[in-house]
């Protein structure tokens, strides 16, 4: 496993390259339109689980509206390109941007809370926003939804299959990878890890924390909106349905399948449960079982998620046996 | 490594008249104190004395319920830990608080926190604030490390040292802050005899390099070794307050250690 590891890193470069080179030339493999749904779902589902991962798997947030903010995206698109004309390439960023709002108005009242609290705030709020854009007739179509959303145009050519639509999702997700992975090598990921350690420990080394978690939090927003913009046009038609609990449900379960605070778990995760959702439909409604037994099989043998290490904070704080030993004989 | 005349340092911190009650139990009594400028300050005390519940007062975990709490003069009562921290005042706790998932040298980068101002710009853009705070933090950390002796475990997890080390991680951590005073609260706790006396050595080093060092310790012979001046804690009051062997030789210290005679609650 650690020589596995070792070769992984040495090339680092080489595999992400190659990864790279797969994923831009998959459309071509994949001739199938079905299969490149099933594609642009997973890459949906894998940022706004990875979005969510941001506060739950970094800052150990507890938060379940996360289907809140894919809403406000999703809407604010939808709105501002079907009714008023906008280009998709400017409310792309209004949306990610209204969504932040939301997700630092939402956090400053949540950040005495903690654990279920919060987790409870964070579920109204998503409920709010689903009810509020069912009911809210006049902008946001109602029980009607939005219908006919606008597909993006590049270079004059309109992004309707989802053989083209593809690039913008892998692109959103890959910019939120790029953004992402820098932010977490400066002091800013790490005080958010800090906070998910040991939250005293972190303020008496002077982090702000309610500052920084209102940051995580708005962060995480931001990209749900994003993603919930790109979404609106790919789906063409957006209605509160589409917004439940459930879908945070999903990104959270993602997120644990795949394992929290990786920033590669909350994609393996997407990919594993989209997977089973599609391979397991001809169970029908008994597929729900069988997916609620993994997730609980999962927590069981390995709570820390696929891409977790075994000494992350989900493994239930177990601490090799191995390298403490090594640790005390080193140190005599 | 003492001055000669204590009474001549600039007073550091000082606490007034301060009291922590909990519910019905005067956890903290109307206690007095004045750090000095280049102190090894020692306080001492029974189990369940109060000197964590003191020093939480002091960091800002708790608000005194009554009396100041002055750092160079000024109330620091009520502030919050994080506020306090920037006034470079630095703890470790008794019961350790780890980053226990994060590597030994993470842990320590986030004592640099406060002394390095990247935001969210910075990062992405990997702007040259951002790159000269990352090259401050990687050279500071790994300095600290080496001058503490962790610098072969600084990629493993926090979590996995032995408890001794742990001990280490907490105080390397909250050097990095780069404080002007060091709160220890029971430092050599879980530390074998040749550990505790390395430990008595560093701390004595930093004494030497300008650091003001506050500790609390059960063991009496690092507290008599190293210190300057000591202040005695028994259920919540303060009891008595000198040098090492005026302490030695208190009859009210003695009581409150061997138990001789009946010391009355509250
Ligand atoms: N948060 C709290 N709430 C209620 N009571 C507390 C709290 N913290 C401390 N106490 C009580 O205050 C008293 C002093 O505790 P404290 O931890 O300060 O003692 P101590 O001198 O540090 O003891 P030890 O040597 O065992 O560490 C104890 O009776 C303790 O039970
Ligand atoms: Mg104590």
């Amino acid at each position: 496993m650690k020589k596995v590891k070792n070769t992984i890193v040495k090339y680092k470069l080489f595999f992400i390259l190659a990864g790279l080179a797969i994923l831009l030339l998959l459309p071509l493999v994949i001739t199938k339109s079905v299969y490149m749904r099933h594609v642009c779902n997973v890459l949906i589902f894998a940022t706004l689980a990875s979005s969510l991962n941001i506060i739950n798997g970094y800052s150990g947030q507890m938060c379940l509206g996360q289907a809140g903010f894919f809403a406000v995206g999703a809407y604010t698109c939808a709105i501002l390109t079907t009714n008023y004309g906008w280009s998709f390439w400017v409310v792309w960023p209004v949306a990610g941007c209204l969504a932040a709002l939301m997700g630092y108005l939402v956090s400053l009242p949540t950040l005495r809370l903690q654990g279920i609290y919060l987790s409870f705030v964070t579920l109204g709020f998503s409920e709010i926003i689903r009810i509020i854009a069912q009911t809210w007739t006049p902008v946001t179509g109602g029980n009607m939804g939005i219908k006919g959303i606008p597909f993006p145009i590049i270079f004059g050519k309109e992004l309707f299959k989802p053989h083209d639509y593809y690039y913008i999702l892998l692109a959103t997700l890959l910019l939120f990878l790029f953004i992402t992975s820098r932010i977490l090598r400066s002091r800013i990921g790490r005080a958010w890890i800090s906070i998910r350690e040991e939250s005293n420990a972190a303020r008496s080394l002077g982090v702000e924390i309610s500052r920084y978690k209102s940051m995580n939090f708005t962060y995480g927003a931001f990209w749900a909106g994003m993603i919930g913009a790109a979404y609106a046009p790919y789906v063409n038609f957006v209605d509160s349905s589409q917004f439940s609990l459930d879908t945070g449900f999903d990104a959270l379960a993602m997120v644990v399948i795949g394992g929290q605070g990786t920033l590669i778990g909350p994609i393996i995760g997407s990919v594993v449960v989209t997977v089973l959702t599609e391979s397991l439909r001809f169970l029908q409604y008994w597929r729900f079982v069988i997916y609620a037994l993994i997730i609980i099989a999962m927590m069981w043998v390995r709570p820390q998620g696929i891409a977790g290490a075994s000494n992350s904070i989900l493994a239930g704080g177990k601490i090799r046996r191995s390298s403490r030993k090594k640790a005390i004989s080193r140190n005599r | 490594m003492m001055s000669k005349n204590r009474a001549d340092a600039p007073v550091l911190l000082e606490a007034r008249g301060v009291c922590k009650y909990f519910g019905g139990l005067k956890a903290i009594e109307n206690v007095d104190m004045t750090i000095r400028k280049g102190d090894v300050f020692g306080i001492i005390g029974p189990n369940g004395a109060g000197k964590t519940t003191f020093f939480n007062i002091c960091t800002g975990v708790f608000a005194p319920t009554k009396g100041e709490i002055l750092l160079h003069g000024e109330n620091i009562a009520g502030l919050t830990p994080e506020e306090i921290a920037r006034k470079r005042m630095a703890r470790t706790f008794q019961n350790i608080q780890l980053f226990k998932f994060m590597s030994v040298l993470e842990n320590v980068q986030i004592g640099c926190h406060i002394n390095t101002k990247t935001r969210m710009f910075d990062a992405v853009f990997q702007t040259k604030t951002y790159k000269k705070d990352e090259q401050y933090i990687a050279e500071r950390s790994m300095d600290i490390l080496q001058k503490i002796g962790l610098e072969e475990f600084a990629e493993m997890k926090a979590g996995n040292l032995p408890y001794g080390s742990q001990r280490k991680v907490e105080i390397a951590r909250a050097l990095a802050l780069d404080p002007e005073i060091l709160l220890l609260d029971e430092p050599a706790a879980g530390m074998n005899p040749n550990e505790t006396m390395e430990l008595r050595e560093f701390i004595l080093q930093l004494n030497e390099a300008g650091y003001t060092i506050v500790v609390i310790e059960h063991d009496m012979k690092f507290i008599m070794n190293s210190c300057n001046h000591i202040l005695v804690l028994n259920f919540g009051q303060k009891i008595f307050e000198g040098a090492p062997e005026q302490v030695k030789a208190n009859h009210d210290v003695q009581v409150a250690y061997f138990g001789k005679g009946i010391i009355a609650r509250g």
